[in-house]
């Protein structure tokens, strides 16, 4: 790994930051409405309970937004803000601030993701390289036409099949939420089981329908791996089928998965939000319905940044580890 | 004459996940197509009956929250989430198409900005964008969905199509044609864009189901064209309404089945034209 290559692709991860928030800047300024003074109308017509709140509120919005300004002034007051964690506040939930409701609900969003993301990965790519395994049992290649079906659905209608079998008609699951309502979470073994009982469903349907593309994806490698001459190599020596199999053929086509993986984060994050939707799951995904529904505009912008950073971090941090897991990748500038 | 139909066969065969994806597609284009010449759209429209009753006689697939009827809605539906898909991915295929032949075949400076640009593009989720983008914009038409979800839809075909014509630019017939002194834009035309044809149809397929997909998302969580029906709105009136809570399996299973046969069909197409593109993959398919 070169230093050329490592600031290369630092410089790309600023890149995206600076695309991101030039972006959100620019789109409420090309509005000709302000989603703010919508909401404000909103409000006004439900009485004048929230009276002085609403002039308040126009005082940040005013504040926030500097439309006296230069647009280059308000755009490095922008980063400003940003750089001081100001992501503004909750016009549906004030005083509240964006960053602090963006905060309680990441931990959930984080942890269905992780969890969800290793599973498919690890049995869509055993799955993948079974079926392109030339003595394969006939389980993995009666399953695959399954998951390779599965994978063509969107997570969130998987899920909507799953709430209705499985938790209204048959009531073996939670409906819905992350935990039981009416209770406290501490660090107990309960509260423990009471959120993965209530993860299964939303977790399994981000993992049935994602398994069928990382299992397309490593069949794909394989077969170009089984090509390779090493892997007759180790035929001709006589080398039991498993040990073939495992460390010879599996492992060698597996590195490219973890690239794939890094591409599909986006894909994954995206269809994650409307399984959490679904589930009334307490995620960033959930966050943004509610924000969406409520003109809550400083909020959206904040999780589209928050998701959008965030992404580019892991990414970040896979490309750099890239080449030290795969010694056969040597990043140069040809 | 026997011969002629074991070439008939034979292609049949080879193209049979082809054939077999663009049939759905072509079942669910017909029930919308067909459908609306024998369903009148005032059945679609809000209080065509009484609200949330399961199937009967009168409504096949029932009414939903509003009293629309339920088979109305998604044979009106349908094509409009069909033509969101096919512009968006038409407009997407033909940017990305133009965006890698002139990264693969100039090469240097240009390839590397059109480079980083996709590389950033692909990793942001174009999902956050259109949230942003539509809920910036309030309500959309169909037309300004379809624009949006276009112009973030192009990064795919641009990479495999840089790709591709990397590794055909090399190849013996393209030098022999720059040799005769062919110029460039017959070379593009008459050796490169043949080559590309498969690999464009593959992402073209690809481009629409992603934008289909996009569109529905988006129109699921609020962010569609209101007034027009669409498989997402369908969902989004769904959800909004609780209609999973109170179990009416006649609301929200029909449109999913529709979306899974569409999907199936695309995801169906894609592989057969994946197969095509790289006989590599034939064998164990």
């Amino acid at each position: 790994m070169t230093i050329g290559y490592i600031v290369r692709r630092i410089g790309i991860f600023f890149l995206i930051v600076i695309t991101a928030v030039t972006l959100n800047f620019l789109m409420p300024r090309l509005r000709t409405t302000n989603p703010i003074q919508s909401r404000m109308n909103q409000l006004a017509a439900q009485g004048g309970v929230y009276e002085n709140q609403i002039q308040e509120l126009i005082k940040i919005y005013n504040a926030k937004f500097g439309f006296d300004q230069p647009l280059w002034r308000q755009y490095l007051n922008y980063w400003g803000d940003l750089l001081r964690m100001d992501l503004g506040v909750s016009v549906a939930f004030y005083p509240q601030t964006a960053l602090d409701m963006i905060a309680r609900s990441a931990p959930w969003t984080i942890g269905l993701l992780t969890v969800s993301t290793m599973i498919a990965f690890v049995l869509g790519t055993l799955l993948g390289a079974l079926m392109a395994w030339p003595r394969t049992s006939s389980i993995a290649t009666a399953l695959s036409p399954l998951f390779m079906t599965l994978s063509a659905i969107p997570y969130y209608l998987v899920g909507m099949l799953f709430i209705y079998l499985i938790a209204m008609r048959w009531r073996l699951l939670p409906v819905g939420g992350a935990y039981s309502s009416g209770t406290t979470l501490s660090f107990s073994l309960q509260s423990a089981l009471d959120i993965g009982e209530h993860a299964i469903l939303p977790a399994a349907s981000i993992v049935l329908s994602s398994i069928g593309s990382w299992g397309l994806g490593m069949r794909a490698m394989m077969t170009t791996t089984l090509g390779e001459d090493y892997l007759h190599m180790a035929e001709a020596k006589g080398l039991k089928p498993a040990t073939i199999f495992k460390d010879y053929a599996l492992r060698n086509a597996l590195l490219p998965q973890i690239t794939s993986l890094a591409i599909s984060l986006a894909m994954v994050m995206s269809g994650a939000v409307l399984v959490e939707v679904i589930f009334g799951y307490p995620g960033v995904g959930n966050l943004l319905f509610k924000a969406i529904a409520g003109n809550d505009y400083f909020v959206i912008q904040g999780i589209s940044l928050f998701i959008i950073l965030s992404i580019g971090v892991v990414l970040l941090a896979l490309d750099l580890l890239y080449p030290l897991i795969d010694p056969r990748i040597r990043y140069r500038q040809s | 004459m026997v011969r002629k139909e074991n070439h008939f066969l034979e292609a049949l065969g080879r193209y049979r996940l082809l054939i077999a994806g663009a049939l759905l597609v072509l079942l669910i284009t017909l029930f919308g197509l067909v459908g609306q010449l024998f369903v009148p759209f005032e059945r679609a429209e809000v209080g065509a009956g009484r609200p949330a009753k399961p199937p009967s006689a009168e409504h096949w697939l029932g009414t939903d929250q509003q009293g629309r009827d339920v088979l109305a809605d998604l044979i009106y539906g349908t094509p409009t989430s069909l033509q969101i898909g096919l512009i968006a991915g038409v407009l997407g295929v033909t940017i990305g198409a133009l965006m890698g032949l002139i990264a693969g075949y100039t090469g240097g400076m240009v390839d590397e900005v059109i480079r980083v640009i996709v590389d950033i593009l692909l990793t942001i989720p174009s999902l956050m964008i259109l949230i942003i983008v539509a809920s910036m914009l309030g309500a959309v038409s169909v037309e300004a969905m379809a624009l949006i979800i276009a112009a973030l839809s192009w990064m795919w075909p641009a990479r495999t199509v840089r790709a591709q014509v990397l590794t055909i630019r090399e190849r013996m017939y393209v030098q022999l044609a720059r040799f005769n002194g062919a110029s460039n834009m017959k070379i593009i035309i008459g050796e490169l864009l043949p080559n590309l044809a498969p690999y464009l149809a593959a992402n073209l397929v690809g481009a629409v189901s992603g934008a289909i997909l996009a569109s529905v998302g988006l129109s699921t969580l609020g962010l569609g064209p209101m007034t027009k029906p669409s498989l997402g709105l369908t969902f989004y009136w769904a959800i909004t309404y609780g209609a999973l809570i109170r179990q009416m399996w006649w609301w929200f299973l029909p449109p999913i089945v529709i979306i899974v046969i569409l999907f199936l069909g695309l995801f169906l197409m894609s592989q057969g034209l994946d197969q095509i593109a790289n006989p590599r993959l034939r064998s164990k398919a």
